[in-house]
C-alpha cells in the first residue's frame, strides 16, 4: 500500500500517479483525476509567484480523515491527494487529486468530493506576489457553497 | 497547564512568531485567547469578529473545546489551498 497523500515542495507526475493508484487491480474501470494549476491572475491583478504555506502534520491528517470519508460515501477502490508547498509560479501545478473505481460516476463524485473538502477544510495558505506587492488570498464563499452541497458546512470564508 | 500555540500564514506575519510554549490559567481555547488578548497588542489580530479559525491537536475545532495539558493549539485564517 503506497501513500495516500503526499505534501511535497517537487512537481508531480499524474501519470505515474494513476499508473501506481491502478496497477494490478483488475475491479478498476475508471480513473478520475483533477490537476489544479497556478493563474496568472486573480481577483483583478496580475501574478507573478505564490508561496503555499501550510500546518505540517495537519495537513496530512486533515486529508487522510477526508479520503476515509469518500470512501464511506462512495464505491471507490483507490485515492491519491498530492499539494505542493513553497514557491510557485504561473502555469505550475499545484494540486491533483486521482480516484479509482469500477464506474466513472463514483470516481467523479469522489475526485470532486474530494477537491471541495479540500479547499476549505486542508490547512494551507497561499500569498500572491501581484504588481501593487504581496497578498494573502482571501477565502472564497463559493468555496464553502461547494462542500454544502455535499451536507459539510464548512465554516471557511 | 502548559500549551503550545502555533500561528499560521497573515496571523503568523502579525504576531511575529511561528509558535510559543505557554503556561496557561484558561480551561477553554476561548480563554486562551482572551489570555492572548490581555498580553500583548501583537495579539489584537485574534480578536472576536476577525477571521481566525482554531484547531487542537491539529484537528480543526471551534474555541469552545478544553484545553489539556501538553496539548496543542493553533490560530489561522481562513484556508485557501487547492
Amino acid at each position: 500500500m503506497f501513500a495516500r497523500v503526499s505534501i511535497q515542495i517537487q512537481d508531480f507526475n499524474l501519470g505515474i500517479e494513476v499508473d501506481a493508484l491502478r496497477k494490478n487491480d483488475k475491479r478498476v474501470g475508471a480513473v478520475c483525476s483533477f490537476i489544479g494549476t497556478v493563474r496568472d491572475r486573480n481577483d483583478g491583478l496580475n501574478v507573478s509567484s505564490m508561496e503555499l504555506e501550510h500546518y505540517p502534520g495537519m495537513t496530512e491528517k486533515a486529508i487522510e480523515a477526508m479520503i476515509d470519508e469518500a470512501f464511506n460515501r462512495f464505491d471507490i477502490f483507490g485515492a491519491r491527494v498530492v499539494h505542493r508547498v513553497g514557491l510557485l509560479q504561473p502555469l505550475d501545478q499545484v494540486v491533483m487529486v486521482a480516484v479509482t473505481a469500477a464506474h466513472r460516476g463514483e470516481s467523479f463524485k469522489a475526485c470532486e468530493f474530494l477537491m471541495d473538502y479540500l479547499k476549505t477544510q486542508a490547512p494551507f495558505w497561499k500569498k500572491e506576489q501581484t504588481p501593487d506587492g504581496a497578498r494573502w488570498v482571501d477565502a472564497r464563499v463559493t468555496d464553502d457553497a461547494a462542500l454544502a452541497k455535499w451536507g459539510i458546512e464548512a465554516r471557511n470564508s | 497547564m502548559q500549551v503550545t500555540i502555533k500561528y499560521f500564514a497573515s496571523i503568523r506575519e502579525s504576531i511575529g512568531k511561528a509558535s510559543e510554549q505557554r503556561e496557561t490559567a484558561a480551561s477553554t481555547l476561548a480563554g486562551l485567547r482572551d489570555e492572548l488578548l490581555a498580553t500583548a497588542d501583537i495579539y489584537a489580530c485574534l480578536r472576536r469578529g476577525s477571521a481566525v479559525r482554531v484547531a487542537l491537536n491539529q484537528v480543526m475545532s471551534t474555541e469552545a473545546v478544553q484545553l489539556t495539558d501538553g496539548c496543542e493549539v493553533a490560530f489561522f485564517p481562513p484556508v485557501t489551498g487547492g
